[in-house]
């Protein structure tokens, strides 16, 4: 198939960025949207111009690393996928596409379609972990039987790839869905609880100061989440802020 | 002569016994000690986040956006551990026997042990930091079974194992960042090491960000950077899985072990184009329910790769379960190696099944009858039909592996539920490694190997579930104990001099390399060339080798990076964002390490586990392994030219295990 692409090109954060407009040609169903990335990327260095940037890395849908807006869509039109597991039979012959970074205030552009999302590790460093140190002596794996329907509830929210869709997709660009989904996890489990209200003071108060908007309850986020990360974890986020906020650590 | 520094005593005794007698770094000493660990996936991750939790000063390099980000976290299947926890005769020697015997007899038996041992507190450790393990309905952990052993002591969290193990490594690594302990250097390159008076104490990083080249000291340093695979081009690594920071240490005086030893994972996605970027893997959990077959007529082979015939019309008996024939003791379960031989075994002979020839049938329709009929007696029903069945069995299988079976449709438009799905060998993961004695110690003192990144545990096969295990080993109980011997003879050094002769001169060269690349003007992009080293590596080096293929090889490679060099096209500039100069220096490494494996590949004149040399095979087509004259790892000296590399061998003394010829059947 032969596609026009419109690509979102930007040299650094402080550059304005502008959409920059490529034909490409030979594009066949089975190619993942990355490989058309390659192919055109291929096409723009032999033609002696810059290649266009953006984040890529397991191409298996698990690192977090790609985030592309495709056609106005958090990893474009498909559901549960990103970006690497999009492929071009989504798309039909003549196609137009527009090609975008993630866009929100928090995540600056690096160059062209590369976003810093270094806001996100600050939030779990803010208390996104159980602090137990390396020892080899803690109890047996098995001391603290823990019921399959919160094991599995817990594991579901920890499935997050850290990618930013939720984000991207947010008209307030938002990060309660990300946050909500760390909090989550150790909040369904027994280890999590000693540091429960601390961890979501915390990374609450962390995700407020990186710039992120207030969550309106659109529910977008969810929709567009590549792992099917559940909107229950922000109810549940917003129970245990509100009850750390008046209970106090 | 190398020495692997092996303890004395009984096996089983060795490990507890040398972290007796070890020299220890006071609380306070250990303040005064920098430490530099590159990569952040399970071995460096939870190495720089254990160092740091003992008081000593952490940098810690990675060259994706973030740490949580490293190939680790697209491992699949589980991590073995002998917790014995089903009950089915599992222990820390069968853990050790299993491994041992996996690798083909070219592994070191106290490194394996050793291993084996620190298995299960892995397991307690990570259900301490929280890391959701799929469960039973009783509460307690669950367990799989995997390739190659006849227990079950597969750790796991559906298709999403390693994600879970690396992102609890990375929150005990985000916690030492918050406590300023560790200092975290996110897109940014190991570009070298630097050694001082022949010890190494630092390292030349570029922020991949700004193109700026920095100089780092540290009284040692640890490489957790992963396996080579991508020298393949096509391999399950992640595009960025690169080997630069083991070949610099390489050519700065570190021995590579193995290299030829290379593990081809039978169940992929068999490739569809030649813009193809890279294969997934389904996960080996896969053959725990899903038999392999090809069709027993070459005239059904042909019909269906014309796409005139579909696997669901081919009948039973004209179907060729040929694991289940070839190996009935273990079936679709035996090694990856044996598994992936098998399959090219079947396709040489003309059986494959998609257009190119190269593809096998994986197939969930039995299972999904089990399974369906167990659910049935479970809730009850009495004489449920065939669809119903059917429906209760794809329910269980969604349950299981619903993640691995979306992947596959997304990839390949199928629906493996309804129709087998196809798979075909490729590049997995690299056995070998730097070579690293039993502190995980490269040749050059202060320089550390963890992880994919050295090649001890593994010989010359991997089992599955494996890796995982051995990363967070490493990472979490043998490298935080083996880097304090070594340290203790620092506490007086104070702060390494990041000004240094030695440091500058290093850092010019990177300069160099950078300043050639961009300046080159050719015409060829970088992918150019990695693709077609791939192919030469994997016509000559991959699932079978012979003599006329690696000596041919060697001079394709030779002759291909003089090309590279010669026309190579890096666009931009040496400062800002530039993957593709990240890129070049990539493929200038793989270029010279694809060289020493076919050179390793052709020196070693036995076959054993992933390495398969056609002139060495039993009358069955099994590999045969020459222990006279093989029983040693083979580890590589740089000399100026990959194939000039000099070869020493560490010999292989298997005092608790005999060695017998692998058999699965």
């Amino acid at each position: 198939m032969n596609l026009t692409l419109k690509v979102w090109r930007q040299n650094g954060p402080q550059d304005k960025g502008k959409l920059e407009t490529h034909q490409l040609t030979g594009v066949t169903g089975d190619m993942s949207f990355l490989e058309m990335m390659d192919v055109l990327n291929d096409q723009i260095i032999r033609d002696g111009g810059d290649p266009i940037a953006f984040d890529h890395d397991c191409r298996e849908g698990i690192c977090g690393m790609c985030s592309m807006f495709i056609n106005g869509e958090a990893h474009g039109p498909g559901r549960g996928v990103t970006t690497c597991q999009l492929h071009m039979r989504s798309f039909k012959d003549g196609d137009t596409i527009t090609i975008e970074p993630w866009r929100a205030s928090a995540f600056p552009v690096v160059k062209d379609l590369a976003v810093d999302r270094g806001a996100f590790d600050r939030i779990i460093q803010a208390g996104g972990y159980v602090s137990v140190n390396t020892s080899g002596e803690t109890l047996d794996a098995n001391a603290i039987p823990i019921p399959k329907a919160d094991a599995d509830e817990a594991f579901n929210a920890a499935t997050c790839i850290g990618c930013g869709a939720c984000v991207a997709t947010c008209k307030n660009a938002s990060a309660m869905l990300f946050v909500s989904a760390k909090v989550s996890q150790f909040a369904l489990l027994p280890q999590g609880q000693p540091e429960r209200k601390r961890r979501v003071l915390r990374m609450v108060e962390q995700m407020d100061k990186e710039g992120f908007g207030n969550c309106t309850n659109t529910g977008a986020c969810a929709v567009e989440c590549p792992k099917g990360i559940d909107l229950t974890n922000i109810a549940r986020m917003n129970r245990d802020f509100l009850n750390a906020s008046l209970t106090g650590e | 002569m190398l020495d692997s520094k092996i303890p004395g005593g009984p096996l089983a005794d060795k490990w507890t016994q040398y972290k007796n007698n070890i020299r220890l770094v006071n609380p306070a000493n250990k303040r005064l000690i920098d430490v530099i660990v590159v990569g952040t996936g399970l071995a460096g991750s939870s190495a720089a986040a254990s160092l740091a939790e003992m008081g000593y000063n952490v940098k810690a390099f990675c060259f994706q956006d973030s740490p949580r980000r490293a190939h680790s976290i697209a491992a699949q299947g589980g991590i073995n551990a002998a917790k014995n926890y089903q009950n089915d005769g599992d222990s820390v020697h069968r853990l050790f026997y299993d491994t041992i015997k996996g690798g083909d007899y070219r592994s070191r038996e106290a490194n394996v042990h050793r291993l084996a041992e620190v298995s299960t507190s892995i397991i307690d450790q990570c259900v301490a930091q929280g890391v959701p393990f799929a469960r039973e309905y009783g509460g307690l952990l669950d367990n799989r079974s995997f390739g190659g052993v006849q227990v079950s002591r597969t750790f796991y969290a559906k298709g999403q194992t390693g994600q879970q193990l690396l992102l609890g490594a990375y929150s005990a690594l985000s916690r030492q960042i918050s406590k300023g302990k560790v200092k975290m250097y996110n897109r940014h390159e190991m570009m070298d090491v630097v050694l001082v008076n022949g010890k190494a104490r630092g390292i030349i990083a570029r922020n991949l960000v700004t193109g700026e080249i920095q100089r780092h000291s540290a009284h040692a340093v640890v490489l957790a950077t992963g396996g080579y695979g991508n020298v393949f081009f096509l391999s399950t690594n992640a595009m960025g899985s690169n080997v630069s920071a083991a070949w610099k240490a390489h050519r700065k005086g570190a021995f590579m072990a193995n290299p030829c030893f290379t593990q081809i994972h039978p169940t992929c996605i068999p490739v569809s184009g030649h813009y193809q970027s890279k294969l997934t893997l389904m996960s080996e959990s896969l053959r725990n329910d899903g038999r392999i077959w090809v069709p027993k007529k070459k005239e059904d082979a042909e019909a269906v790769r014309k796409g005139a015939l579909k696997p669901t019309q081919i009948a039973e008996e004209d179907r060729d379960y040929y694991l289940e024939r070839r190996y009935p003791a273990f079936g679709n379960l035996v090694p990856r190696d044996v598994a992936s031989r098998a399959a090219k075994e079947r396709c040489d002979a003309g059986f494959g099944v998609n257009e190119t020839g190269e593809a096998v049938y994986l197939d969930y329709a039995s299972a999904i009858e089990r399974y369906g009929k167990t659910e049935a007696n479970v809730r009850g029903l009495e004489n449920p039909n065939a669809e119903e069945i059917r429906r209760l069995g794809k329910e269980v299988v969604k349950a299981k592996y619903g993640n691995l079976f979306d992947m596959y449709r997304q990839i390949t438009d199928d629906n493996p539920y309804e129709t087998p799905m196809k798979i075909y060998p490729a590049v997995h993961y690299t056995m070998g490694g730097l070579w690293v004695d039993y502190n995980l110690m490269t040749t050059v003192p202060g320089l550390y190997a963890a992880g994919e990144a050295n090649f001890s545990d593994h010989g010359a096969n991997r089992l599955g579930a494996s890796a995982l295990m051995q990363g967070l080993a490493d990472g979490y109980f043998v490298l935080p104990y083996t880097i304090g011997d070594y340290l203790a003879e620092d506490i007086r050094t104070g702060a390494i001099a990041n000004d240094s002769a030695e440091f500058m001169e290093a850092e010019q060269a990177v300069r160099e390399q950078l300043n050639r690349f961009v300046s080159n003007n050719g015409t060829v992009p970088v992918d150019d060339f990695h693709r077609r080293l791939g192919r030469i590596m994997w016509d000559n080096c991959g699932m079978a080798r012979n003599k006329e293929g690696l000596t041919q090889a060697i001079a394709d490679i030779a002759s291909l990076r003089e090309e590279f060099y010669a026309k190579v096209r890096v666009p931009g500039t040496t400062t800002g964002f530039n993957p593709e100069l990240d890129k070049a220096g990539r493929v200038a490494d793989f270029l010279e390490l694809g060289e020493l494996m076919c050179k390793d590949a052709l020196e070693r004149e036995e076959s054993c586990g992933g390495h398969f040399r056609e002139e060495y095979q039993t009358e069955e087509g099994e590999a045969l392994r020459r222990d006279d004259e093989f029983t040693f790892v083979s580890a590589w000296e740089h000399q100026g030219n990959p194939s000039q590399a000099k070869l020493h061998q560490e010999e292989l003394v298997y005092d608790n295990i005999e060695l017998k010829q692998r058999s699965y059947k």
